[in-house]
């Protein structure tokens, strides 16, 4: 069944024809890669469906409903995280609390203004537990802001991850991490959205990784979709291989090794 | 019949004066973002300096010395602009608004005390020129000729002000900076220096208003709260940062002032701050304000 | 000390450790001062609950009022009217009673200003609080305008009725039962507001200052929420301004006036609005600098202007902040 489905999506800003008449499905369960040069529209696209922006016309269904004109706050109710292409935290709180907070939001704890947050201890050890799977243990009572690049974007992930949601958007998760890191954060990311049965939709620009982890690949151009499918056939579309990497040919994407 | 002329002359009087005061205040508000809480105080400076100037120099001479003595007020304001900027406010652009606002609202008391302390606490009037110049017929009553000037004056002041900032260089960089402050200190625009300058401007703006405004008013104390205050329900009435907006909410607010004080005299200040709140939450942006 | 306090969930037995013999000495401070100085105490303890309230919005939530002087005025005024036109004596009835005007007053203003936040927010509460200093001042047959609404002690009773003021040279009687009943209050109030910030909805109001996108997409209700705490605020600045009352023993609209809510502001900045401490400290440090300078020099405003500028420019972390550091980098070394 089609967990998200997107009709006509459009998205103009002034000339630039951010999301142009997209069309996309995505099923449960899926690890979909959306791909494609700076400027295609990837991060637009996931403006839209997650509310940050309206869209200007088309339709977004979401398990069959029509939630093109809800809320922010509607969608992640409904299921919908997201983290940020550029990290997005609370920056005077802590690396826990950050957590913490996402826990507290998803229970329908966070209006209550009458108990001690630190003696909740069922959100407390969840709050230590996710920070564990994104090795984020020894940074517990950093604040956010002094934390490395790499693990700030790790924590962005953590946060949308602790909403428990039914699909995932994440925008471009490893960017400014170390190549090294880079795998491992990908492991992670992928053993736990899997290990929930999350639906994600990832924004990557390593191909080796887009190809390692997606059922399915989705490549961007200039606000439209261009071409999707399988790993296989994406490695074997020469039009996409001339859109990424400004070079044609079948092994186009393993020149590099 | 010519009660009414007059109270609509009064009210563009009135309205030539808020003017002055909100535009520079949104002056300053669209190139710097900062609002200004002592703008109203800086108003009071500009009406206390020109009248202390023209009863110091001014008393037994001709007429012209007064008029030369006139933009005393607004001179000293707009250099008293200069120097805040770079000392008080440069300090704080990185940091959280927050900060900006306490510094001006620091500023706004510093300068009501030290107004009470340079000029002492009885009102200072320049009414001498106001009377030499005389009153016109208006139907059976008459009018002050002077308060015609002022009127003439917050026209010109409106025309020259809108010329500068839409048919010179330095209004083209005011407006660069305004729209994105990053962008024109990348282009080499001396950023710091058009900062100076538009506070000095706005400022100058706010200080010409108490300078024309003193020889048909006292300055008092208190009169720089009352005008900073009206200045804010005419920038949101027309919208922050916007010209034309100063204008269309300095008519607004000075005529329905005029009817209020007419009419509803116990709640006519309620009833602009009222009517401020409610252009605020369905026009956010002011009348002629764009996002 | 909220720093340390969320970098390490906070240690109660170090808490206590502080506030016990901070307690001790207030309470015992009576025996050692003259009646003056413990009504001014007194009226330190009352605006700091003010400051506390006022900073919920402002340290917590990142909101800048320039208008609690409404709530304050409007806790005042209540507990006027009923003292006045209803013959009420209470303080428990003014509590309730103002508190309940409060409540609604900043329910109501509260839904319009949260639509805005920074600058904005800030003008619609400043013309909201002069809408109803214009009110008390013209309406001068309900209010006594500027000549304001006496309410004398003489006429109180504390604690439903157990303790009254009544007869001759009852003042320094009452100084000090109030200062306690103060006290008290103040006490609740603190623990009330250390639960509130540290509470899961204390940290959704920190997350909506630090980030109001992202809080969006954790699904926290932004303006709901600002809504609630806006609500908070104005009632706890209205309950101090219900405590005034009777002390100051007349209410004038000028506790309803701008400046005053520029007091509010100055107190907690001189505090330091990062700490949960700071606005308390503020408060009582902030009524004795004004006692004193207003009876030292004429131009006392001056003196506040100054101080300010050199708070905002050299301690932007206040009195609390400042000293928290100072004693962190002692400790370290
Ligand atoms: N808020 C905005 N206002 C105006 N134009 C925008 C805005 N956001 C994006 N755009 C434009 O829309 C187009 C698509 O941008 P978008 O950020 O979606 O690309 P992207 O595929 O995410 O690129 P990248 O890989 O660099 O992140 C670009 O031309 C961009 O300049
Ligand atoms: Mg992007």
């Amino acid at each position: 069944m089609n967990l998200l489905e997107t009709i006509n999506l459009k998205k103009y800003f002034g000339e630039t024809h951010a999301v142009d008449n997209v069309s996309l499905t995505i099923a449960e369960r899926e690890f979909v890669s959306l791909v494609g040069p700076n400027g295609a529209g990837k991060t637009t696209l996931v403006n839209v469906v997650s509310a940050l922006f309206r869209s200007d016309s088309g339709k977004i269904l979401f398990k069959g409903d029509d939630i093109t004109h809800t809320s922010v706050t509607e969608r992640v109710k409904a299921g919908i995280a997201r983290s940020f292409q550029i990290v997005n935290l609370f920056d005077d709180l802590t690396a826990f609390d950050n957590v913490t907070l996402a826990i507290f939001s998803r229970q329908g704890k966070t209006g209550n203004p009458a108990t001690l947050a630190h003696l909740d201890h069922e959100v407390s050890a969840e709050a230590d537990a996710v920070l564990a799977q994104f090795n984020l243990t020894s940074k517990r009572k950093e604040h956010a802001r002094d934390l490395a690049q790499g693990e700030r974007k790790l924590l962005d992930v953590a946060l949308a991850y602790a909403l428990k949601p039914k699909l995932l958007f994440l925008d471009e998760p490893t960017s400014g991490v170390s190549t090294r890191d880079k795998g491992q954060i990908m492991d992670t990311i992928a053993s736990v959205v899997r290990g929930e049965g999350i639906t994600a939709v990832i924004i990557e620009h390593d191909m080796d990784v887009v190809f390692k982890y997606s059922d399915r690949i989705v490549v961007m151009q200039q606000g439209a979709i261009l071409a999707q499918g399988t790993p296989d056939a994406i490695r074997n579309n020469d039009q996409v291989a001339m859109i990424l990497l400004g070079t044609s040919g079948p092994d186009a994407f393993t020149r590099k090794d | 019949m010519d009660i009414l002329i007059i109270q609509i002359l009064n009210s563009i009087f009135y309205a030539c004066i808020l003017f002055l005061i909100a535009a520079g205040l949104s002056l300053i508000y669209g190139v710097m973002r900062i609002i200004n809480l002592a703008h109203g105080s800086l108003y009071a400076l500009g009406a206390y300096v020109t009248a202390w100037a023209i009863g110091t120099f001014a008393a037994g001479a001709p007429l012209w010395v007064s008029f030369l003595l006139l933009p005393a007020g607004a001179v000293v304001v707009a250099a008293v602009g200069a120097a805040i900027e770079p000392t008080l406010l440069r300090p704080l652009y990185n940091r959280p608004e927050e900060y900006q606002l306490l510094i001006t609202f620091a500023l706004l008391l510093i300068l009501e005390d030290a107004m009470h302390f340079l000029f002492g606490g009885t009102p200072l009037t320049a009414g001498a020129v106001i009377d030499s110049m005389g009153t016109m017929p208006i139907m059976n009553l008459r009018y002050p000729v002077y308060n015609l000037l002022v009127i003439a004056i917050g026209i010109a002041a409106a025309v020259f002000l809108w010329a500068f900032i839409y048919r010179t260089k330095f209004g083209v960089i005011l407006r660069a900076t305004s729209q994105n402050m990053r962008m024109a200190s990348a282009l080499g625009l001396n950023v710091k220096r058009v900062y100076v300058q538009a506070f000095a401007l706005g400022c100058f703006m706010a200080g010409l208003g108490g300078a024309v405004v003193v020889p048909a008013q006292a300055a008092v104390l208190g009169m720089g709260i009352e005008a900073l205050i009206l200045a804010f329900v005419v920038v949101v009435i027309g919208g922050l940062g916007s010209l034309e907006g100063a204008l269309i909410g300095a008519l607004i607010v000075s005529f329905v002032r005029t009817a209020g004080i007419q009419f509803f005299p116990e709640i006519e200040l309620a009833v602009l701050y009222l009517i401020a709140a409610v252009v605020l939450l369905v026009r956010p942006t002011g009348l002629s304000g764009r996002a | 000390m909220q720093n340390d306090a969320s970098r390490t969930g906070p240690s109660m037995l170090l808490i206590l450790a502080c506030v016990i013999p901070i307690l001790v000495v207030l309470v015992a401070l009576p025996k050692f001062v003259d009646t003056y100085q413990i009504q001014l105490l007194t009226y330190g303890l009352i605006y700091a609950i003010a400051g506390l309230g006022f900073n919920l919005l402002l340290g917590y939530t990142g909101l800048l009022s320039f208008g609690h002087s409404a709530y304050f005025g409007l806790g005042a005024y209540s507990a006027a009217f009923m003292a006045k036109y209803f013959g009420v004596g209470s303080m428990e009835i003014y509590i309730l009673g103002g508190l309940l005007i409060t409540g609604l007053v900043s329910a109501a203003f509260g839904y319009i200003c949260v639509r805005h936040t920074r600058i904005f927010f800030g003008i619609l509460t400043l013309a909201l609080s002069q809408v109803l200093w214009t009110l008390a001042y013209k309406f001068f047959w309900v209010t006594g305008g500027t000549d304001g609404l006496r309410v004398p002690f003489a006429n109180l009773t504390l604690l439903g009725g157990l303790i009254d003021f009544k007869g001759r040279d009852t003042y320094q009687a009452f100084t000090q039962s109030y200062y306690y009943y103060v006290l008290f209050l103040f006490c609740i109030c603190t623990v009330f507001m250390w639960v509130i910030v540290h509470s899961p909805f204390g940290k959704a109001l920190q997350a909506i200052r630090d980030n109001e996108t992202r809080a969006q997409f954790l699904g926290v209700r932004i303006r709901h929420y600002r809504w609630f705490a806006f609500l908070l605020s104005g009632s706890f600045t209205g309950l101090a301004g219900i405590l005034w009352v009777p002390l100051n023993g007349l209410v004038t609209p000028d506790i309803l006036y701008w400046p005053f809510s520029g007091e509010i502001v100055f107190m907690t900045v001189l505090g330091g609005f990062r700490t949960f401490t700071g606005p308390i400290v503020g408060a009582v440090v902030f009524n004795y600098l004004k006692v004193y300078a207003v009876a030292s020099t004429a131009y006392w405003q001056l003196l506040l202007g100054v101080v300010l500028v050199v708070l905002v420019l050299a301690l932007p972390t206040g009195i609390v902040g400042t000293l928290s550091r100072l004693f962190g980098k002692f400790r370290k070394r």
